[in-house]
């Protein structure tokens, strides 16, 4: 039986199977982008803005930094029994100038990555329940010119 | 008119994990601060605490539970709260009452019990609580010290091995320190075979958390004057400066940094000394020891950077060269730091005004670091808290 796919946090990510985003917003006053999604204040000292609009943040950007998780991590977190070791990407958006750390997508190792590499955003399961599927947004490398995805 | 103030004595609770409450821990420290500055508690004018938020009401209230646990005397109490910089707030509040007259002496003291096993958020779906999130995506606080460890690899082309000498380095300095946790000459050897937790940092790359205690009497320089102690070492800045819009680095528990759309990224820890410099009138090249707050041994060396103790990108070179050792060209760690203390939150920033002190006077015993005349601290915490304390004799 098919589980159900549903996002593990509602509001954070389109369910876009091919092409999905993460759900920021963006100050109409001074264009700041914020991610998660702000919409009551601006936290740019020099703009009061209270208005924003929706966005969909670039869905690519490069590698900042990198690390993985050897350890399980304590709940709130949903660990699979045993324990998988998985990498963590910290990602750099060109256009909103902001970092946005994720898990790399399964079977992306430490060794993989470098500063710098092109990285595309994409859905995979952060944790099975009874009846769901939880996805997650994570990291994977862009393949290089004529690669194939 | 001159914005210093005095440290008239200085005490410790050796840092452990004693299973103690945390009121028996700051009276100790307290006493001996209150010994080592040859006053009476009864002189004190004012108590500033720094608070714990592991122990209850009495750590929300610390100034108040320290002065009822030394005796009720009549002073006038005020408790701070600024996660790794709480001491540095409660200190600072104590310099503003004497610098503006309201008190003559004051005792500043932090302390902490660590919690039965892991450090975790509390329990519930709570999708709009930041902490919890990036919890649930397995994101931890180690997993931020790689990332940082990590890009200085990637940048600067530092090694794991360049981390390693760090701990060996503070591991050595730590070893005569009687108010050290861990007191053992690790080797690079030892830091190698630890386990993996974050790659590229290691079981010993990372420092533990502690019970421990730390406080200071402080007074204004008349009062020091009159109790023939007018050469007492002088707290000469202290800065708590919060980040400046946009933060250029992701920070713990966030899941990204600022956009720096519209306003240029700047390093919240590069910003910390900048103002304390500034106050002490000092620049970087006076200062002769720091203390730092090495959460990691990577994060020593941005800190080296972030004091302007050398160039951007030259903290391994500096740890190479044994320049950071106690003989070196500026000594840090002297106290053994994080690695050899474990974090303690509320007492750690008054730990390392500690040791500045006893450095200053000469007490520091076998990690004396030669004619020491400047030291600086620096730490940073979570939700935008850090500071940076300079003292001069
Ligand atoms: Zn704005």
């Amino acid at each position: 039986m098919n589980k159900t796919q549903v996002p593990a946090l509602e509001g954070w990510f389109t369910m876009d199977a091919e092409k999905p985003h993460l759900l920021g917003t963006q100050c109409k006053g001074c264009g700041t982008y914020y991610f998660p999604r702000q919409t009551v204040f601006c936290k740019n000292p020099a703009c009061e803005s209270e208005a924003f609009d929706e966005v969909q943040l670039s869905r690519t950007g490069k590698v900042w930094s990198f690390t993985n998780a050897c350890y399980q991590p304590p709940e709130p977190f949903v660990a699979p029994d045993p324990f998988v070791p998985y990498t963590i990407v910290a990602v750099e958006l060109e256009k909103e100038k902001m970092i946005v750390l994720g898990q790399a997508v399964e079977g992306v190792e430490v060794s993989d990555l470098k500063a710098g590499m092109d990285m595309e955003l994409v859905l995979e399961t952060l944790f099975e329940d009874d009846e769901n599927e939880k996805l997650t947004w994570k990291w994977k490398p862009l393949p290089t010119d004529g690669g194939a995805a | 008119m001159s914005g210093d103030i005095a440290i008239l004595g200085v005490g410790m609770h050796p840092w452990g994990k004693w299973g103690k409450n945390f009121v028996e821990y700051g009276v100790h420290a307290g006493r001996a601060a209150i010994r080592d500055a040859g006053i009476s508690w009864k002189d004190v004018q004012f108590v500033s605490g720094a608070a714990t938020m592991r122990c209850g009401y009495p750590g929300y209230v610390a100034g108040a539970t320290f002065a009822q646990a030394l005796g009720w005397q009549g002073a006038e109490v005020n408790t701070s709260y600024a996660a790794c910089a709480s001491g540095s707030q409660a200190l600072a509040a104590a310099r503003t009452k004497i610098l503006s007259g309201q008190c003559d002496v004051a005792l500043v003291i932090g302390s902490d019990t660590t919690p039965k096993g892991f450090l975790k958020p509390a329990p519930g779906e709570r999708p709009e609580d930041p902490d919890w999130v990036r919890f649930r995506l397995g994101i931890t606080n180690p997993s931020y010290f790689a990332l940082y460890a990590r890009r200085r690899m990637e940048i600067y082309g530092d090694t794991q091995d360049d981390f390693a000498l760090v701990k060996v380095k503070n591991a050595e300095h730590g070893f005569t320190n009687p108010n050290a946790r861990y007191k053992k000459k690790f080797t690079a050897e030892d830091v190698a075979a630890s386990a993996m937790v974050a790659d590229p940092l290691r079981l010993m790359d990372i420092c533990a958390t502690s019970d421990g205690a730390a406080a200071l009497i402080v007074s204004s320089l008349d009062y020091a004057k009159k109790i023939g102690r007018g050469d007492a070492v002088r707290v000469a800045a202290i800065s708590t400066v919060t980040p400046t819009f946009a933060s250029s680095i992701i920070e713990m528990p966030d899941l990204a940094t600022d956009s720096a759309f519209a306003v240029e990224a700047q390093s919240f820890r590069a910003s910390l000394p900048v103002k304390a410099y500034e106050e002490a009138g000092i620049s970087p090249a006076d200062v002769s020891v720091a203390e730092v707050y090495d959460l990691s041994t990577a994060l020593e060396m941005d800190w080296y950077e972030d004091l302007q103790l050398c160039p951007r990108g030259e903290g391994a070179k500096l740890v190479r060269e044994g320049a950071t050792r106690i003989g070196g060209r500026i000594p840090v760690n002297p106290s053994g730091g994080l690695a050899c203390f474990g974090e303690a939150v509320p007492a750690q920033a008054l730990a390392q005004v500690c040791e500045l002190t006893w450095q200053l006077r000469g007490q520091a015993g076998e990690r004396q670091v030669e004619n020491a005349k400047v030291g600086i601290t620096a730490n940073q915490g979570l939700f935008g808290h850090g500071s940076s304390v300079i003292l001069k004799k």
